[in-house]
């Protein structure tokens, strides 16, 4: 093609020109597929990494009801087991935010299970670095980060003569840093164009604000927003319009679909956007329930289209970092450090928690502000491929997740 | 930064963006040393503005091969018709789908992909509804977008592709008029204007008015002359569509000072201005052709000058006239100084692109020159907000988004400037109050997330925003982008500030 500025991608291109595929919401390889192995055990497993990025408030999304200090921290946004809209409980001490029933139940069923008060090793609370951290399974961030954590463990998987679809797939426009690098993936993303959320509009209208009258004239009457209504008033309106809680339940079907096919793919990365709650989180009811809502249909979801080979799938959602144990002067949290992961499955050894918990007295706190870490995230991930994938310890902890020798794999995780 | 080097920084935004697609990463360090120079350097490379691609044949071709397609449609032939390729004049028979060379694991990835496939099916139910195999003017029409959507992605001469975009919306003709117009107006704007920009306004209008798409779209292929000898025994007669855009939008404009008698009378003289045939015609079918039995006998006059009878030198004798006038002069010299520098251009400029126009006989190397060279285009303000095209080439210049057709052909025309598709032969406004409706802002926040997800950049975000916007990116910007919560979140919020919206 003259003029046509070729990306190496190998057939990645050619096929998207070829328009062998369905319009964007195409399947599309980025490279060769590799031969694939049966995994632990002859069972057939699935794993799916969903990641909740903006820094998902852990302590709202499982509140320590029963820690002493939990109520005055979180003031008119905690979370109580009586009352209007409680929150589910799982132990006596913990419970799970009111707007995940589909969770509470799973739970019930043995399929889900919490880990609290786990954070990855990183601290300074950016969200880029946080999610590449997060993603890279790198003890630091460097530079030109070029592979993830979950294509390292592809590459690592045992060898077999079963050849079969490629293995991983990203869902989404690119594929996630988590699953790039040399192992070939394939990428499916949904077909409709998704919309701007109520996050990102705020942050723009937010933008114009400060430089751009027209632009905010424009954008707010867009957005059928009063150019001089409060900023609470703003955010419900803002609300009406917003897709992020639409797209978890989207990306979820879609890749449900492919994980249950025959030949299809056997991991998946997802993410989902919008949990940076800085301002009118809400508690039982607001922002942070509707996203949570939307997360726990995005799992029914996969629960309902995995059907077949539900009693093999995992599904572990985790965030970059967590948030302030104390509300902030706009009915929100900041940035913080430990959090929540969920494990939802058919595989998993599910009812429970785990947390070793540090407690919310300011002494306990990270740096006087954060919930304390007390399980670093790349043990749960090695658990899985431990448990699920038999991937050794050595192998997990020199190429899936150098330098996480101090780091031993979580077990008992799996079924 | 010293007031110099800041001077400098701005002139270097001008250059990539007043006067380019946007800056991709390094651009603005390149043009630093002498962005003046950087833009007026183009000039000297009319030739870079052409497109060549074996894919994208003539206009004659592509009016054969549809005319062969439509024709298999119509006798059932379905099969046949949906296997055309852009530059087959044979449809292929046989032809399976796209295999890809190599190893055994194509095969696996080939069959995997392949439509009948559960993982397609899945796919396809995924999608909800199956997607009916594109006819060939689709094809032929995105063949072309993703020749265009590659060609902003990496032009070195982006002042051109914007000279291109201008001429193409000054003489705008839109896909939706039917088959042939969507198949061929690729190739119009390929051969009619892309060779022109830089050349003499008065051959780009003849190469225009003279284009087969042209005169289907304004329906002069219809147009009759109601003494010629097919318009004494048929029952058609005279179109006015065609003279009536050639007066008030091609050369002199609304304020032109034509009459309705002058565009009557010129109707006359282009009467005849038709195309072969493309069925059967293998030769000459789809190319230009002057019909003597549609043609208007007789002297016509226009804006007071006598056109003798003739055959199509009448007709072209007048638009000659017409693409010299003083009144063209100064249409064209308000709408470059509207469309690149500002929605109220000040008259100095105004004045002297006119009088360069006026001057060297509408050399369009002449008065591009006097436009980049203009103080008045280096000191305006940012006041423009980008069109739907300027933001779509930008976006994927920035951050380098695929340029793959579909995703940036729905962008468009979510944005309300669909590839070619205006909706009256005015073209797409060019000033800014369109872009800053409402509705149309929503879109682009939509489209700045997509983007945003579908950008293969990779830098930073904030170090993107410092390559492409240099010293212009407000502190304002800069610290939203640090608090995004995501680097996708924080590149929409870059195509979405003001800095970036406007040049």
């Amino acid at each position: 093609m003259a003029n046509n500025h070729n990306h190496d991608h190998g057939c990645g291109d050619y096929l998207s020109r070829r328009n062998v595929l369905a319009a964007s919401g195409g399947l599309f390889a980025w490279s060769f597929v590799p031969k694939f192995a049966h995994a632990a055990q002859g069972r057939d497993p699935r794993f799916v990494t969903i990641i909740l990025r903006g820094a998902m408030d852990g302590l709202s999304a499982v509140a320590p009801v029963g820690d002493p200090d939990y109520v005055a921290l979180r003031e008119s946004i905690a979370l109580s087991t009586t009352g209007d809209n409680p929150a589910f409980p799982l132990d006596g001490f913990f419970a799970l935010h009111p707007a995940m029933p589909q969770f509470a139940r799973l739970y019930k069923a043995g399929q889900a299970m919490v880990v609290h008060a786990v954070a990855t090793p990183y601290r300074s609370r950016s969200h880029f670095d946080g999610q590449d951290c997060l993603e890279s399974g790198y003890e630091k961030i460097i530079a030109n980060i070029d592979s993830g954590w979950l294509n390292r463990a592809l590459q690592a998987l045992p060898k077999g003569e079963h050849v079969t679809s490629a293995p991983g797939i990203g869902i989404g426009s690119t594929t996630p840093l988590i699953l790039r690098g040399p192992s070939p993936v394939l990428g499916w993303a949904p077909p409709a164009l998704p919309k701007a959320g109520p996050d990102l509009s705020g942050r723009v209208l937010d933008l114009y604000a400060h430089r751009d009258r027209d632009l905010y004239d424009a954008l707010a009457a867009g957005l059928k927003v009063d150019a001089i209504s409060s900023k609470a008033g703003m955010d419900d309106q803002l609300k009406a319009r917003g897709n992020d809680i639409e797209q978890m339940k989207i990306a979820a079907i879609g890749a449900a679909r492919l994980l249950a096919t025959q030949d299809g793919p056997r991991i998946a990365a997802l993410s989902f956007n919008g949990w940076d709650t800085h301002a009118n989180e809400g508690g039982a009811s607001g922002r942070l329930a509707q996203l949570l809502g939307g997360l726990d249909n995005a799992l029914l979801a996969f629960e309902q289209g995995m059907k077949p080979v539900w009693k093999d799938t995992t599904i572990l959602v985790v965030t970059e970092f967590g948030r302030t144990a104390k509300v902030n002067g706009t009915v929100g949290t900041d940035h913080g450090t430990a959090t929540v992961a969920f494990l939802v499955g058919g595989a998993v050894k599910g009812g429970r928690i785990h947390a070793d918990w540090p407690g919310l007295k300011t002494a306990n706190l990270f740096e006087d502000r954060d919930l304390a870490p007390t399980t670093d995230l790349r043990s749960v991930f090695k658990g899985v491929l431990a448990d699920q994938w038999g991937l050794s310890n050595t192998v997990l902890s020199e190429r899936v997740f150098p330098g996480s020798t101090g780091s031993p794999p979580l077990r008992g995780l799996i079924v | 930064m010293t007031n110099a080097a800041s001077q400098k920084a701005d002139l270097g935004q001008i250059a990539t963006r007043r006067f380019g697609l946007g800056a991709r990463p390094g651009e603005l360090r390149m043009v630093a040393s002498d962005p003046r120079g950087y833009v007026v350097k183009q000039l000297s490379n009319p030739k870079s503005a052409l497109l060549i691609d074996p894919e994208l044949p003539s206009s004659d071709i592509i009016f054969r091969n549809q005319r062969k397609n439509q024709d298999l449609i119509k006798r059932g032939r379905d099969t046949e018709a949906r296997s055309m390729t852009p530059s087959s004049s044979i449809p292929f028979l046989g032809q399976t789908k796209s295999t890809i060379e190599g190893t055994a694991n194509t095969t696996a990835l080939n069959s995997m992909l392949n439509s009948d496939s559960p993982m397609q099916s899945a796919v396809r139910s995924s999608n909800e509804k199956p997607k009916a195999q594109k006819q060939y003017q689709e094809l032929i029409y995105e063949t072309e977008a993703a020749a265009r959507f590659a060609r902003w992605a990496s032009t070195d001469t982006p002042f051109l592709e914007r000279l291109v975009a201008f001429w193409m919306n000054h003489f705008s003709v839109s896909i939706g008029k039917n088959g042939f117009v969507t198949a061929a107006t690729g190739a119009f704007e390929r051969e009619a204007i892309r060779p022109h920009i830089l050349g003499n306004f008065e051959t780009m209008v003849l190469a225009v008015e003279q284009h087969p798409v042209m005169l289907i779209y304004l329906d002069n292929n219809l147009s009759v002359g109601p003494n010629s000898r097919g318009g004494i025994k048929g029952a058609r007669g005279l179109n006015e569509n065609l003279a009536r855009e050639v007066l008030e939008l091609h050369t002199l404009g609304v304020d032109g000072g034509y009459t309705q008698a002058d565009v009557t009378a010129l109707a006359r003289a282009l009467t005849g201005w038709v195309y072969a045939d493309p069925a059967n015609d293998d030769v000459f079918g789809g190319k230009f052709r002057f019909a003597p039995n549609r043609h208007e006998p007789g002297d016509v006059t226009i804006l007071g000058k006598t056109y003798p009878d003739g055959e199509k030198e009448q007709g072209e004798a007048a638009l000659r006239d017409f693409a010299r006038h003083r009144a063209t002069a100064h249409h064209i010299a308000t709408k470059l100084a509207r469309a690149f520098v500002s929605d109220h251009p000040p008259a100095t400029l105004v004045s002297r692109l006119q009088t360069a126009f006026l001057k060297s006989g509408g050399d369009l190397a002449v008065v591009t020159r006097v436009l980049v060279e203009a103080p008045e285009a280096w000191g305006a303000p940012n006041n423009k907000i980008l069109s739907p095209f300027e933001f779509v080439a930008s976006s994927v210049r920035a951050a380098d988004v695929p340029p793959d057709p579909r995703p940036l052909l729905n962008a468009l025309n979510a944005l309300g400037g669909a590839l070619w598709k205006a909706p009256s032969p005015n073209g797409y406004p060019i000033d800014s109050a369109t872009w800053l409706a409402p509705e149309n802002i929503i879109m682009r926040l939509d489209v700045s997330y997509e983007f945003a997800h579908r950008a293969r950049i990779k830098l930073a975000p904030e170090d993107l925003a410092t390559s492409v916007l240099g010293s212009q990116i407000s502190a304002e910007t800069h610290q939203a982008m640090m608090r995004a919560e995501s680097r996708e979140q924080a590149l929409a919020l870059l195509f979405m500030s003001p800095e970036f919206q406007r040049r």
